[in-house]
């Protein structure tokens, strides 16, 4: 497309791209700065890096290609209780990683649910760890972010394609390669990309549920240069290769991401004509909802008993992490929008890759680094909560601009031209017609990153002190001090709480605007 | 900035001592200053004699402690530094961080006392810990060659698990390596730290986790639960000595000896049983609570010194990830 | 006088060659095969699209290089002219001032402009309540109030029934006379050239001709458009 000018400066969105860039960076090189002497890159970090490209590139692959027939069930039918669900469905994502790990363990796990049932039958219990549980794991954390953003392709096609499509009496088949093919052509890549990014760094869910140092991740070999070995400079270097990696598999996306945009429809609710039995479409459902819903069920049911009793203390955690979320929320948002319009506006490279950084950063690196920065100058655990939420922010970003980025572009395809032909300026289309537009996308976004901030335990246990502690934080040390019972209510009451904030800002973002 | 976090309304705590007392700070783990550990009981008793404002900072957990203590090096703003281990005091000294002490005490401690720079404020064995009723192994050598499983915690980002290879080594020596090779089928999973490691062997997930013998202290006077014990190992337990030291570049001397001092007195002691869930380095006055006389007590104690445990570790590690990486 | 200075436009491998005149309050159609570049034409004028060499210019002002909303033109496209989040009279106002609150005096001509063109009640609809024929004349009201010398038209009324297209071509061509407006107008149809384009532009094989009178070279079409006319 070789127009001239763009209804909106992109400058804003590259300066915050620059700004995350680096904070990114340059905690990383304060790091490296302060190390003396490193043994550098061991031969067992070949063996860590090997394996989390392993479970990454697996994890990655699976939720995405589960995610596509999901999805897909859930944008062509309608029954009572689908948003309820679609809500419902993006919890795992925004699980506190222990939590989680003890709901997939309640249901998989040797006295588990399934194991239970096995038992009845004579059979023996599964057994979880290994590769595969690792995978299962990531596959439960991040299917409902991979269908989330591939249902949100599917809305995103015209109404009148569908249409179009039903009136040309297009098989399911055909229709899946004329219409959604190419949306997905276009979406799955950066899903793919974000997916194996969040499980590069993963590691207590690698470590606990691949059974053994086995599955011993490259953050892992960070945390153990840090505090085994002191080892600053191989940290350094362990996270410079985690970001290079990440930085890799974003190219690659973006390469293979057909960027088309899909043309405006006028504002009708998506309806289709598909003829296809429902019968498949609720298999798939069925089958995430089981997968997805059931460790949800129990973590609610353990945090029930002690849901009653949670010391006061709690709450005030609580209340903590409600205002750090909003907090990163905010932060996420005025990063996150400017860097949206400047991609949709054709600036991709350079503020993609920025904001996909933030994946790959490994926490540890990110949290040490500004506590070297920040250290000379302020009391770091004055800024404890400023800090995590500044963290959490550049944490979401990635998942912010996969949601916002997409439908700034379709904004600008849509209105562009309109806009500059009445002489509207950037900052005017920007406020009245870009966030108009993209209010769903805005509040999804809001939602996700609050529900995030709220259930990361992020970098405060770096900086707080006796007084400060976020609600994931006060569930460690809950169960540091054996109350496992106390632990189980508060992370269902963090449960609630991210849930309530996901809810209420997606709601808010898709009032009148059907989903 | 500090402001705009004040405005949030967000500061909790602002401290009821007077603006011009002088501040004690003392970096510690995490649980130590959870709401659930010692801290708030120790901050309050010692505040009450001292005239100062103590300050406790919480830093993950030993291992992560020390790092902080590196990092910051000679400008660090900790006056004290507690919660690390003999496993990690050899790594602590080279540091050439800490400052010696001048505190004496009448030890309850397994072993005799001599370390000049590091004073021990609790301690407590190592063990496995298990639902009572079964048959349980009598040692790492029939636990390995039983079908009982385990959960442990990675040496690599826990001071247990980093304990638990001390102990089969000190135990096994050389045979170390065969004995983690044959211990690999009973491991269910490693895990970041005991917390975790805990809370997967009460959901069923093995039968038996590494803890410390005083667990069970917990449940039994907490919970009123009788039902979990500690497993007894005729090679003996290693121990784990709690210690704090002084760092050399306080400018808070006096009141550092004062806390490190007081640390080993009653007040400070009767804290420790009920809130850290481990043995008063120093016995108070009224003894130890009620439900404590039920534990086990080893046979014999293993403790490789400081300067053997900081050699060691580094071998033994390396034995492990060889072992349990197959 | 509109005139295209020796153009050349270029959209990947395809170009358009352009090198003529118009004379101002004529109203013009742009004719020719599909893919022949007509509305690349339009978008080259309005700003949206680069010259590759050549000039543009306006009673003498050189257009070239100004920027869309700088150019003395209104434009209408083939869709996405109102914006449906925005009702009838804001999507209006934006035409009178896109960047500032309206004073009242601009408001009244907002109002004044929706009556011209019949909806004096629908203001505070949304684009979405509307039919069809209503939104194109939202679309007008806001050209009405954008007061620009040129209005260029790619086929915003191809979805409409061909009597409401004929309606909306003589409100064009009413408000164009009212308002003393050039029009250029893509069309496929040759019936809405001899509605109320005098003049229309031949587009074909990379080359936009001269200007010839619409009647003419509709009844003597050559090759390259009678094949494009089939029957007609």
């Amino acid at each position: 497309m070789a127009w001239r000018t763009k209804p909106l400066s992109p400058y804003p969105g590259i300066g915050a791209a620059v700004l995350v860039a680096a904070f990114i960076l340059g905690t990383l090189v304060a790091v490296g700065w302060q190390a003396d002497g490193s043994k550098g890159f061991a031969a067992s970090d070949w063996v860590a890096l090997r394996f989390t490209l392993k479970q990454a590139t697996l994890s990655a692959l699976i939720s995405v290609f589960l995610a596509i027939p999901v999805a897909r069930a859930l944008a062509r039918r309608r029954f009572w209780g689908r948003r309820v669900l679609i809500a419902l469905l993006g919890a795992p994502f925004i699980l506190p990683v222990i939590v989680a790990i003890f709901g997939l363990l309640q249901v998989f796990g040797r006295s588990g649910w399934i194991s239970d049932i096995l038992g009845v039958f004579g059979l023996p219990p599964i057994r979880i760890y290994g590769l595969h549980g690792v995978v299962l794991a990531h596959v439960f954390f991040n299917l409902p972010l991979a269908t989330r953003l591939i249902l949100q392709g599917w809305q995103e096609i015209p109404a009148e394609r569908f249409r179009l499509a039903a009136q040309l009496g297009l098989s399911g088949r055909v229709m899946f390669r004329q219409i959604e093919w190419p949306m997905l052509q276009r979406v799955a890549p950066g899903v793919l990309a974000v997916i194996f990014a969040i499980c590069l760094t993963s590691f207590a869910v690698a470590l606990t549920l691949g059974g053994g140092p086995r599955a011993t991740t490259v953050e892992l070999a960070i945390y153990q240069a840090f505090t085994y070995d002191f080892d600053l400079g191989r940290a350094a270097l362990l996270s410079a290769i985690q970001l290079g990696l990440t930085v890799t598999a974003a190219v690659i996306a973006l390469k293979l991401s057909n960027q088309a945009g899909f043309g405006a429809g006028m504002d009708k609710p998506v309806q289709r004509w598909d003829s296809v039995s429902p019968i498949r479409d609720f298999f798939w459902i069925f089958l995430a909802t089981g997968f997805l819903l059931l460790p949800l069920s129990s973590v609610v049911f353990s945090g029930l008993v002690g849901l009653f009793e949670l010391p006061s203390l709690v709450f005030r955690a609580a209340g903590v992490s409600i205002m750090v979320a909003g907090a990163s929320t905010c932060i996420l948002l005025v990063l996150a929008l400017p860097m949206a319009a400047a991609i949709g506006a054709g600036t991709k490279g350079l503020v993609e890759i920025a904001g996909i950084l933030g994946l790959a950063a490994s926490p540890l690196v990110l949290g040490t680094g500004l506590f070297i920065l920040v250290r000379p100058y302020v009391n770091p655990s004055d800024l404890a909560l400023l800090v995590t939420a500044l963290v959490n922010a550049i944490m979401a970003l990635p998942f912010a601009l996969r949601i916002l980025a997409p439908a700034a572009r379709d904004v600008i395809v849509s209105h562009g031209r309109l806009a500059q032909s009445l002489n509207m300026s950037g900052r005017v289309f920007f406020v009245r017609i870009m966030l108009a537009r993209m209010r769903p996308q805005i509040g999804f976004a809001a939602g996700l990153a609050a529900a995030l901030s709220m259930g990361d335990l992020g970098v405060i246990s770096l900086f707080a002190d006796a007084q400060t502690a976020t609600l994931p934080l006060q569930i460690y040390r809950l169960m540091g001090a054996y109350k496992m019972d106390a632990a189980a209510g508060a992370a269902l009451l963090l449960l609630c709480l991210s849930m309530g904030a996901f809810w209420l800002l997606d709601r808010g973002g898709r009032r009148h605007a059907e989903v | 900035m500090k402001h705009l976090i004040l405005a949030a309304g967000i500061m909790s705590a602002t401290s009821a001592v007077a603006a011009d007392a002088p501040v004690l700070t003392v970096y510690t783990y995490d649980s130590f200053v959870s709401d659930w550990g010692p801290g708030p009981q120790v901050k309050a008793a010692f505040e009450a004699v001292c005239a100062c404002e103590l300050n406790l900072v919480g830093v993950e957990d030993g291992a992560a402690l020390l790092s902080r203590v590196r990092l910051e090096g000679k400008n660090t703003d900790a006056d004290i530094v507690l919660g690390l281990d003999t496993n990690l005091t050899a790594a602590a000294n080279e540091t050439g961080l800490f400052a010696p002490h001048s505190v004496t005490a009448d030890y309850a401690l397994p072993i005799e006392w001599t370390d000049t720079t590091f004073v021990p404020f609790d301690w407590g064995y190592f063990s496995f810990i298990a639902n009572a009723g079964a048959d349980f192994p009598a040692n790492f050598a029939e636990l390995a060659a039983s079908d009982t499983s385990i959960v442990i915690q990675d040496p690599r980002t826990s001071t247990p698990g980093l304990g638990l290879l001390l102990w089969v080594k000190a135990a096994y020596g050389d045979e170390a390596l065969a004995i983690w090779a044959d211990l690999s089928d009973n491991i269910v999973t490693v895990t970041k730290g005991w917390s975790e490691a805990y809370g997967l062997f009460l959901e069923g997930e093995a039968d038996m986790v590494l803890s410390y013998t005083t667990s069970p202290a917990y449940h039994l006077i907490a919970e009123d639960d009788a039902s979990k014990v500690a497993v007894s190992f005729d090679e003996g337990h290693y121990a784990q000595i709690e210690v704090a030291a002084k760092l050399a570049s306080t400018d808070q001397s006096e009141l550092a000896d004062q806390f490190l001092a007081f640390m080993v007195s009653d007040a400070f002691q009767n804290i420790i049983p009920t809130t850290n869930w481990m043995y008063p380095a120093v016995t108070p006055a009224n003894g130890l609570p009620d439900g404590f006389e039920t534990l086990i007590t080893p046979k014999s104690t293993l403790l490789l010194d400081a300067a053997m445990a900081g050699e060691m570790r580094d071998k033994a590690l390396t034995e492990w990830l060889g072992a349990l990486s197959r | 006088m509109l005139k295209f200075d020796n153009c050349l436009i270029e959209n990947g491998a395809f170009q358009l060659k352009a090198d003529f005149q118009i004379m101002p309050l004529s109203s013009v159609a742009i004719i020719g095969p599909s893919g022949s570049g007509k509305s690349t034409l339009l978008e080259a004028l309005a700003g949206f699209r680069s010259l590759t060499h050549g000039a543009l210019l306006w009673k003498d002002q050189d257009l070239t290089s100004l920027h869309p909303g700088k150019r003395p033109i209104a434009m209408l496209f083939q869709d996405g002219n109102l914006f449906p989040h925005l009702t009838v009279f804001q999507n209006v106002a934006l035409g009178m001032q896109a960047n500032k609150r309206l004073t009242n005096e601009e408001v009244s001509q907002v109002e004044m402009a929706l009556v011209r063109v019949g909806l004096a009640d629908m203001g505070l609809r949304k684009p979405a309540e509307l039919s069809g024929g209503q939104r194109s004349r939202v679309a007008l009201a806001r050209v009405l109030v954008q007061r620009r010398e040129l209005l260029l038209l790619d086929e915003p009324f191809a979805a409409l029934g061909p009597a409401l297209k004929a309606e909306m071509l003589d409100l064009v061509a009413d408000l164009a006379k009212e308002t003393d407006t050039t029009v250029l107008m893509v069309s496929h149809d040759p019936n809405d050239a001899r509605r109320i384009a005098s003049q229309t532009v031949l587009v074909a094989e990379g080359v936009a001709h001269q200007p010839q009178a619409t009647a003419e070279l509709l009844d003597n079409p050559p090759a390259v458009l009678r094949d494009y006319l089939g029957g007609a």
